[in-house]
């Protein structure tokens, strides 16, 4: 901003009015106190109290937090999305990256389309998602048995994903979903990498993979330290996508709760149960979990700095 | 597996350039078939009857062109899926409600956003730490209380208890904020008051068409966040008038479960029009959703 002290401005331009600012912001300040600012407090208010559907609640203190702490359903469900988080971070986001790397190379013919088609599935919505690899996973008649029968002919078509491998099948699920989705962020990064840097470090003798260790991954890492991030607190809020999965089966949590995750919890809770206040109060764990792991990755950031 | 980029000096063998190519764009078309298999698998399960969707992975054999049997591939799941359900009513659902939701709440972001930008005022601070704030609540956490808000509203049920909620998210109000800091000069701002220009008319005339990609993306981001919800309408929205198509899904799939030609049809029904609007409007849903990610 120019605000020059010695030269006075030959023309002054004439202040806003007041009520400018306060006019432009009104319809969000509107929104964000009667559906966020007074919720939050409410909810907080709520983890206190045990409702039976909106309307009737009584006060019972720390009993919520003291029960979620020896919920084995809870613990259950923290488990199962502390699983899917370390598929996204582990295999999910490397294989984001793997694409990135091919994709990223100034000679190669196509990259618009290829890019174009591997950001196609984070489009599906995760409910019509949910459905669509509910139905693929089913036994000899989905796809991915189907398939991978065609494909292997030593694979046992009858392989029971939904039945026994859960999780895997959510993990894969959300590798088709967003691999291709983070690659975007990848890739974006990868293009800020100085070539002159790794042509140096070739001339010096390092091999590819030594190039990638060494001088790739340390130029990428703020960009990945917040894809880790975001994915990290996506798959935290893990929901439809197994919901709906699982639905059809009497038990959305899938088959002894493999399926159950926190914000699945919350939503049984709260809704099928009735209790708002446990589903309050297992939100308000949630996002001092999420905050943590924020502040986490704000202290591994900047430590790395110095 | 793979090579980093910008693995060669020029001074390599074009030989060897030459398979490298081959051998990236093999990898790359594998990791396409991948991607499209489920897609395509989704499509031919639509178009075939119960007997060949278990007789076939794909397209029934047969005599036909490249072994196909053309001729047994049927639009009737299409035909029930309209005669004997209200799919129509749910697909009209959704596109009001994503559209109606996406263009206010994208006037409302970006009015926060100019507040917020381009005017010195108390409070300001303090209303920029709230948007901030509030783009990193978990959604979660708001359900429940949210929930007994539009209870007590008396607004379960209807199309502005779901709307209302949604229309001034504070991450899109945060990325208006980031988008006119960064392409809406103050002097010009400045001139055009000496000019005599209101500030109302100054926002609309002036500002918003200099933010213009970010109004694009952000009109289909929120588009098709409101598209894919599924929990909002899901608590919200009780009456089947009232179900988007995201609703109707999980409803079609709990009555004819296991009727998947007709069940993967909805599906397909309702993911067309979002991967028609990709293809026509790429560049702005790669920014929008992008940009949209990073509200954290």
């Amino acid at each position: 901003m120019k605000t020059p002290s010695s030269a006075p401005a030959v023309r002054s331009a004439p202040p806003f009015p007041r009520w400018a600012p306060w006019l432009f912001a009104a319809p969000w300040l509107l929104v964000f106190g009667t559906f966020v600012a007074w919720p939050l407090v409410r909810s907080l208010m709520l983890s206190f109290m045990q409702t039976f559907g909106p309307g009737t609640t009584t006060y019972v203190g720390w009993d919520n937090f003291r029960y979620l702490f020896h919920d084995p359903l809870f613990y259950r469900a923290l488990w199962n999305t502390f699983l899917f988080t370390l598929g996204s971070v582990f295999i999910q986001l490397p294989i984001a990256l793997a694409l990135a790397l091919l994709l990223n190379r100034p000679t190669l013919r196509g990259r618009s389309v290829y890019r174009l088609l591997f950001f196609l599935p984070s489009l599906v919505g995760l409910v019509f998602a949910g459905v669509l690899v509910a139905i693929m996973f089913e036994k000899r008649t989905g796809l991915v048995d189907a398939g991978l029968h065609a494909v292997f002919t030593r694979w046992d078509p009858d392989f029971p994903w939904l039945e026994q491998y859960v999780m895997p099948s959510l993990i894969i699920a959300g590798v088709w979903l967003y691999a291709g989705f983070n690659m975007v962020y990848f890739l974006a990064a990868l293009q800020h990498v100085s070539s002159e840097l790794l042509d140096a470090a070739a001339i010096d003798g390092a091999g590819p993979w030594q190039r990638f260790w060494h001088v790739t991954l340390p130029e990428i890492r703020p960009v990945a330290g917040l894809v880790v991030l975001l994915s990290v607190a996506g798959s935290f809020q893990l929901f439809e996508l197994p919901y709906i999965m699982f639905n059809t089966t009497g038990n959305p949590a899938g088959p002894d709760n493999s399926a159950l995750t926190v914000v699945m919890y919350l939503y049984q809770m709260g809704f099928m149960s009735g209790d708002l206040g446990y589903a309050s109060a297992i939100g308000w764990v949630l996002a001092v979990l999420l905050m943590g792991l924020a502040a986490l990755q704000r202290w591994l950031a900047r430590r790395e700095e110095y | 597996m793979n090579h980093p980029p910008g693995s060669s000096p020029a001074s390599r063998r074009t030989g060897r350039l030459l398979a490298a190519g081959a051998l990236v764009h093999g990898l790359l078309l594998a990791c396409v078939a991948v991607t499209l298999v489920p897609f395509f698998w989704l499509v031919t399960s639509a178009l075939k009857n119960k007997t060949d969707f278990f007789a076939s992975v794909f397209l029934p054999r047969g005599p036909g062109l490249f072994g196909v049997a053309w001729d047994r591939l049927t639009l009737e799941n299409f035909h029930r899926l309209f005669a004997e359900l209200p799919m129509l009513r749910a697909i009209i659902n959704s596109f009001f409600l994503s559209a109606s939701l996406s263009l206010v709440a994208t006037l409302f972001c970006a009015m926060g956003g100019y507040a917020l930008a381009k005017y010195p005022f108390r409070g300001r601070r303090t209303l920029t730490a709230c948007v901030l704030a509030a783009a990193i609540i978990p959604p979660s956490l708001l359900l429940a209380p949210g929930f007994e808000l539009i209870w007590h509203l008396g607004l379960l049920d209807t199309y502005a208890g779901f709307l209302l909620p949604g229309l001034a998210p504070a991450f899109g109000v945060f990325l208006f904020r980031q988008a006119m800091l960064n392409s809406v000069p103050a002097e010009l701002i400045e001139s055009a008051r000496l000019d005599g220009c209101g500030e109302v008319r100054i926002f609309f005339e002036l500002v918003l068409p200099l933010v213009r990609p970010m109004v694009g993306a952000f009109i289909i981001l929120s588009f098709l966040g409101t598209w894919n919800n599924f929990i909002g309408p899901q608590l919200i929205l009780q009456s089947v008038d009232h179900h988007p198509l995201a609703v109707a899904i999980n409803n079609l799939r709990g009555v004819y479960g296991t009727d998947y030609g007709l069940v993967l049809s909805g599906t397909l029904v309702s993911i067309a029009p979002i991967m028609a609007l990709f293809l026509l409007l790429q560049r702005e849903f790669i920014t929008g959703l992008t940009a949209g990610a990073v509200k954290a």
